[in-house]
């Protein structure tokens, strides 16, 4: 793997995204704004008014804005990762094509991971920047919370274009959305936190990279500060799921495209 | 390997027709073929009844606690009390439109699974009747356990719930009939962004996750006016018991959305599939 | 001509899309038992024939009546006894290769049983009972046009229309249809094929038409249709240069190919046409021409084409 090979593809991906970006806009940007209205402001106001206390009395537009960010990066990154990759080496076979150039089957993995990064850059800052100005980030270490969207991005983006590297069809796909990525979307801390599930369920939602991503975004969005001893156990975990992708990632699309 | 003339082939019949151009035996051999090219795929068909019950569990009953209750109109009631008929009415929307939008013009524009139909004696009448009531039927299942998940939380007030499971089918019949005219008018996949810009805010703000009067007077009028609030407002009438004649009024709405939709979809389907 | 009436009838048929015509004002009528032919190039208008008779393309203009019905009044009832092989397949492929035959039989109304029973036989007939509870998918192309044509027999069709049944196929795979469809033929199937092979046409039609540019410019019997429109022999000949080529054409045509033959120039080779072919070859060798290679062959369909358009099959 060489970091100019990987950049081509890239570069590739870009120029692709060029005529797309269009759909992307809804996907990535609007749909996101739209949940953060509905829930943070309209559901917020409802939840402001009630029964229950958010920890460290946080406003529930200021609680949901990070779960939304970390939420839309995982969601950008699964769905590209899935069918995309499904085109890429069965479909239309792009893939095939790059590896008869000098482009060995790691570059265009890795490539494919580094853009889903970078997607998610553009998408976080694009939402950070409404939901700052709806009231939702109230601390200036918010920025902080854009790498942090990043890896929460390459966390998914990496072990779910592996996978789909080993797939003949999309049958697995909308399983792996429904019952994977809904899940984690839903009980990640996103819309309550995770100390109000019942104990014995907690341990699962730790395990969740959802979960390390909205706690790291939710930190630096509020400014409410985390022991650097924590926030490196996160940065580990979504580290460890990005590499893990990694490392099978170029033996799956090894096998898929040079064999 | 030939018989003589029309041996055991059905005479087609001109009576017994539900709508124009539809010959309801003919319809359900479009139901007949979803279901055997489901038996592949029945996991994704299983998964179908997760996703409701999911919301349930995280947004009414996570969130709920941090709500507590709602006031609507002149009662207050838990917040999961108040949002599970809004799910239950938001499910059977996405679930009528994802099987007359993406699947549907999967088959017909890119399988031409009913170029080979019309081969046949089915006419295109019967095709969209076919895909409508197999979106029904399968909506009808996912509203269905979801109404037995409510119950188990103890989110059903009233007796009038099990009417709740038909206008769950209404509401599919609507959007169904919604989604296949709209398909139609499609080119390809990148216009279903279109479909999600029109369902994801209904979905977000149709009075499912907080009442209609946490809205600005005109903005309140705007959602109410929405195909998928008559649809929450009737199913959570029903489920919590505040049935009363008004309720014809939203019935009224989506049986008339469901039938121009159907109308328009088969003349438009006529025109692109034997031009 | 076979007695009863016709199982197709035709006047005046025309199909418009807007101003575009693609089916002119045509008359044709196909017998039972026969295998009646659609010969032209593409866009001549054979396919759009073909929707019309298949009732899924509304008629623009005059008459078709198909078993003796309306095809806009009695289409279902028109189609419950025709089997249709299109252009394109359209397999289902969410499907495997059986359920194709059953949900196809369901369409026509069939019951379980007898669905049961002629699925076993067709797959037999299109030698698919080793892929029977395979997707359609991964099967060649060759499989998929016979699966196709099973498809379309598991009601007993009186009249089967093919559209193009053979284009996009390789040579073997070709030959094996044709073979089925000359057992079809031997059971007294009546069939309506479009082709743009003349060999093709040659080979299965009792009768065809020959469509050029929305009309029909012919029709007989193959035999029939080269004893009317051509010459007993056409002789090839090839050229190193086109200046060569250029320069034969000329002296030939002065001289009336030396024997009383046609002289047809085309962009890579010029046809003679001629009742001698041999006699020809002496002729135009003796008259100082030189051509790189020299070909005697027997007139076939696509000469007729020539004569009759002067255009060959494959132009567009």
């Amino acid at each position: 793997m060489a970091a100019t090979a990987v950049l081509r593809v890239v570069e590739r991906e870009a120029r692709v995204f060029r005529h797309l970006w269009r759909g992307s806009v809804f996907s990535n940007f609007l749909a996101p704004v739209l949940f953060l209205g509905a829930m943070g402001l309209g559901l917020g106001g409802l939840i402001d008014d009630g029964a229950g206390e958010l920890p460290g009395g946080l406003d529930y537009l200021t609680f949901v804005t990070p779960g939304l960010l970390a939420a839309t990066a995982m969601q950008g990154a699964a769905s590209e990762s899935l069918w995309p990759v499904m085109a890429g080496t069965k479909w239309i076979r792009t893939y095939h094509g790059m590896v008869a150039t000098p482009l060995s089957a790691t570059d265009v993995f890795v490539g494919h991971v580094v853009w889903a990064g970078v997607r998610a850059a553009v998408a976080a800052t694009a939402f950070l920047a409404v939901a700052a100005a709806l009231g939702g980030v109230p601390s200036a270490w918010g920025v902080v919370a854009l790498p942090a969207a990043v890896l929460t991005a390459t966390a998914f983006a990496a072990p779910l274009a592996a996978f789909a590297g080993t797939q003949d069809t999309d049958v697995s796909f909308p399983v792996i959305m429904r019952l994977g990525v809904m899940p984690l979307f839903l009980f990640s801390g996103t819309f309550f936190p995770v100390a109000q599930l019942p104990g014995a369920v907690q341990p699962v939602a730790w395990i969740s990279p959802l979960w390390h991503g909205v706690e790291l975004c939710r930190a630096a969005t509020t400014g409410s500060g985390m022991a650097p001893i924590v926030a490196a156990g996160h940065v580990a975990a979504l580290g460890a799921c990005a590499a893990a992708g990694c490392w099978w990632g170029s033996r799956t699309f090894g096998r898929r495209l040079t064999q | 390997m030939t018989a003589p003339a029309g041996s055991s082939v059905e005479v087609p019949r001109h009576r017994g027709q539900a709508l124009p151009g539809v010959d309801r035996r003919r319809a359900l051999r479009i139901v007949e073929r979803n279901a055997l090219a489901y038996r592949r795929a029945w996991v994704v068909f299983l998964t179908g009844f997760a996703e409701p019950v999911l919301y349930l569990l995280s947004i009414g009953i996570g969130v709920g606690a941090l709500v507590g209750e709602v006031v609507v109109g002149d009662r207050t009631t838990p917040y999961e009390v108040f949002v599970a008929p809004g799910l239950l009415a938001a499910a059977a929307m996405n679930g009528a439109v994802f099987d007359t939008t993406f699947n549907f013009f999967v088959k017909f524009k890119y399988a031409r699974t009913y170029d080979a139909v019309l081969a046949t004696p089915l006419r295109v009448g019967d095709v969209a009747a076919g895909e409508v009531i197999w979106a029904l039927g399968r909506g009808a299942a996912y509203a269905g356990a979801f109404l037995v998940a409510m119950l188990a939380f103890g989110l059903v007030g009233s007796a009038w719930a099990v009417l709740a499971l038909p206008a769950a089918v209404l509401i599919g019949y609507a959007f169904a009939g919604l989604g296949l005219a709209a398909t139609t008018w499609m080119r390809s996949f990148v216009d279903f962004d279109y479909v999600m810009l029109a369902i994801i805010p209904m979905f977000l703000f149709s009075a499912t996750f907080f009442p209609l009067d946490r809205y600005p007077g005109v903005l309140a009028g705007l959602v109410a006016v929405t195909p998928l609030y008559q649809g929450v407002a009737l199913v959570r009438a029903l489920v919590t018991g505040d049935a009363g004649p008004g309720l014809l009024v939203h019935v009224a709405y989506l049986v008339a959305l469901g039938t121009a939709g159907l109308w328009v979809a088969v003349r438009r389907l006529r025109l692109l599939l034997q031009p | 001509m076979q007695g009863g009436s016709p199982l197709i009838h035709a006047r005046s048929l025309t199909k418009r899309f807007g101003d575009f015509v693609a089916v002119d004002g045509i008359d044709f009528e196909v017998h039972r038992g026969e295998t009646f032919g659609f010969l032209g190039p593409n866009g001549a208008g054979k396919s759009s024939t073909m929707r019309m008779i298949g009732c899924v393309s509304p008629i623009s203009a005059g008459t078709l009546r198909i078993l003796g019905m309306d095809p806009v009044t009695d289409g279902p009832a028109i189609r419950s006894r025709l089997g249709v092989v299109p252009q394109e397949d359209t397999l289902d492929t969410e499907l495997t290769v059986w359920d194709n035959l059953v949900i196809y039989g369901r369409y026509f109304g069939l019951t379980r049983a007898e669905i049961r029973e002629r699925a076993t036989e067709l797959l037999a007939f299109a030698r698919l009972e080793e892929r029977a509870r395979d997707r359609v998918d991964p099967l060649s192309g060759g499989m998929k046009r016979r699966l196709t044509i099973a498809r379309a027999l598991i009601n007993r069709p009186e009249l089967l229309l093919l559209d193009e049944p053979t284009t996009g196929l390789d040579p073997q795979a070709r030959h094996l249809l044709w073979e089925r469809l000359y057992r079809l033929k031997r059971e007294g199937v009546t069939q309506v094929i479009t082709t743009h092979y003349m060999d093709e046409a040659e080979q299965l039609c009792d009768r065809l038409v020959i469509m050029d540019r929305a009309r029909i410019v012919a029709e007989g019997s193959p035999r029939q249709l080269i004893e009317r429109h051509a010459t007993r022999d056409v002789v090839e000949l090839r050229f190193t240069t086109h200046d060569e080529q250029d320069a034969a054409a000329e002296a030939l045509s002065a001289t009336a190919g030396g024997a009383g033959a046609e002289v047809e120039p085309l962009p890579d080779r010029i046809l003679l046409y001629t009742g001698d072919g041999d006699g020809t070859v002496a002729a135009v060798t003796g008259n100082g021409v030189q051509p790189s290679s020299v070909l005697v062959r027997r007139s076939t369909l696509e000469d007729v084409f020539l004569r009759l358009t002067g255009r060959t099959l494959e132009d567009e």
